[in-house]
């Protein structure tokens, strides 16, 4: 212990104290300071970049969900577009048949009616002209066969015979 | 950085023929050396001058010597300036002392540097002698207060000045690269780191640590660049200097007191949750605890460096005691292995340090919700 004592310098003990608080003193104004402040600053940059990644992960996921609900949506109104358009379709024609058939139908007996009435037409001129073609034929006839005596009396023993069988 | 600290150990055996350690126990030298020594008186043997060489490696000098060579007498290295208060100031360069052969003469005062403590007394003339009372190791002439820039003045100016240029040119590199560390002390970043969240937050806490972070960063750093220091052929010790470890726990334990809150002081003179009579007891203790936690530091971090050369400079000088190729080969080996451990040393007393001022900053500052607390381990 008297040696440790004795070994002490009261010299070197001042500037070691000196340089070492001036050291500290010195090193916190231009380095401590700043280093432990860029550090600090580092770290909650680093921090604030996480947290922010992390909200556009999230958000990009809700984007995604969106739209992935937005095109289900689509997918959906599609379909049901598609659908109606069909079943208008159906219905289009099917009232385009229904009324062509009406129509048809409607020709077709109007046809018909002007069908039977000129027949009916053409039956009474056909009437008429087989009475008159037929007093014409029967007057020739009766001229020609009245014009001999023998002729003219069998005629009427046949009218008569004629008229027995009925 | 990590490449350079693995090859200070083999810069250290490189060089250690040349080191000022060992200098005069250069193998080829040996037989010249015995016969100058011949001349001269008794030849020391080569143990002795061993043990003399490490025991003036880890004192503080006057001078920095490199390396010297004892056959020419020749010392190789540069004087530093000697600053002493005697009724007014005396500066002169330590070469005036002649390496301790010679009295030094400022402002009619002579002094004389004690080649045995390494210390300047003041004697009364140009042939003045050291006075030695019988029974007495160290000599009854006056000693001038010495404020000389000595070795281990210089080595921590060194420290000092590379630290501001490393940390200052770290700070200084965030703004340019956008917030990222650049250049050589990025090395150091995440040592910052470490001690502010390893060593700081835990201990001290959140709410106080920032006030203690510049003091817990030098002292790491300057105690770890030190101890690395001491690892190199420079042959430096400062922090194996008692005096620099008491200087440095004592910062800890002022900045301790003068901080401490109204709980720490509670705890030290009326400790709550004891007994009235205990208190008394305990007082004193705790009284006592607050100067024991700093000299522990002081002594820990002197007597691990300290030990540490003592143990490794004797291996190395085993090599040439041998003077064999398996003794030789063996002590190098285990000087080598030494070494890599030293450099571990100079990292973990660090460390150690800093995260014991850590603890003690933490109990000064600490909140206690004590009352509670001891209540409860009563029950």
């Amino acid at each position: 212990m008297e040696k440790l004592l004795n070994d002490f310098s009261y010299g070197l003990f001042f500037w070691q104290v000196l340089i070492f608080v001036l050291l500290i003193v010195l090193l916190k104004k231009f380095a401590w300071k700043p280093i432990l402040d860029s550090v600090n600053t580092r770290e909650q940059g680093i921090k604030d970049a996480l947290a922010s990644a992390e909200a556009a992960r999230k958000e990009m996921q809700n984007l995604q969900a969106d739209n992935q609900r937005i095109l289900q949506e689509a997918r959906l109104e599609r379909d049901a577009m598609i659908k109606e358009a069909r079943e208008i379709k159906e219905k289009m024609i099917a009232d385009a048949k229904a009324e062509a058939q009406a129509e048809g139908a409607k020709m077709i007996e109007q046809a018909k009616a002007t069908i039977n009435s000129e027949k009916n037409a053409a039956m009474a001129e056909l009437k008429s002209q087989v009475s008159v073609l037929s007093v014409e034929i029967a007057e020739k006839l009766l001229k020609n066969e009245l014009s001999n005596k023998e002729v003219q009396a069998a005629l009427v023993e046949n009218l008569l015979g004629d008229i027995k069988l009925n | 950085m990590a490449a350079l600290v693995a090859c200070i150990p083999f810069s250290n055996f490189a060089n250690t023929p040349q080191d000022s350690i060992l200098a005069d126990v250069k193998p080829a030298d040996v037989e010249s050396v015995s016969v100058h020594t011949d001349a001269e008186g008794p030849a020391l043997d080569i143990k002795t001058k061993s043990k003399q060489h490490i025991l003036h490696h880890v004192r503080d000098s006057h001078d920095f010597t490199f390396f010297s060579d004892e056959a020419a007498g020749k010392h190789y290295g540069f004087p530093l300036p000697v600053i002493l208060w005697d009724n007014g100031l005396h500066v002169f360069m330590s070469s005036e002392f002649h390496h301790g052969e010679k009295a030094a003469e400022s402002n009619g005062n002579y002094y004389v540097l004690n080649h045995h403590d390494n210390k300047i007394y003041k004697v009364d003339g140009p042939e003045g002698k050291l006075n030695y009372e019988h029974g007495h190791e160290h000599p009854t002439n006056a000693k001038p207060l010495d404020l000389s820039i000595t070795k281990s003045v210089l080595m921590i100016l060194v420290t000092a000045i590379l630290m501001l240029v490393i940390f200052t040119g770290l700070a200084r590199t965030y703004p340019k690269n956008g917030g990222i560390a650049s250049g050589f002390g990025r090395f150091f970043e995440p040592f910052v780191v470490y001690i502010r969240d390893e060593i700081a937050i835990p201990n001290i806490g959140e709410k106080h640590y920032k006030r203690y972070m510049s003091y817990l960063l030098t002292i790491f750093f300057f105690i770890w660049f030190l101890n690395i220091f001491g690892l190199t052929p420079l042959g430096v010790n400062v922090t194996g200097n008692f005096t620099v470890t008491a200087a440095l726990a004592i910062l800890t334990y002022v900045i301790t007191t003068f901080t401490a809150n109204k709980n720490y002081w509670g705890h030290i003179f009326w400790m709550p949750g004891v007994p009235w009579p205990m208190r008394i007891i305990l007082a004193p203790i705790e009284l006592l605890g607050t100067i024991i936690k700093p000299f522990s530091l002081m002594i820990r971090l002197y007597a691990n460096i300290f030990a540490g050369h003592i143990v490794l400079m004797s291996i190395i000088a085993l090599m040439f005691i041998f003077k064999n190729w398996i003794g030789s080969t063996l002590s190098f080996g285990l000087a080598f292995v030494l070494s890599i451990l030293e450099i571990l040393v100079a990292l973990l007393q660090a460390y150690i340090f800093t995260m014991l001022s850590a603890l003690y900053f933490g109990a000064a500052v600490e909140e206690h919700h004590h009352e509670e607390h001891h209540a409860e381990a009563h029950h």
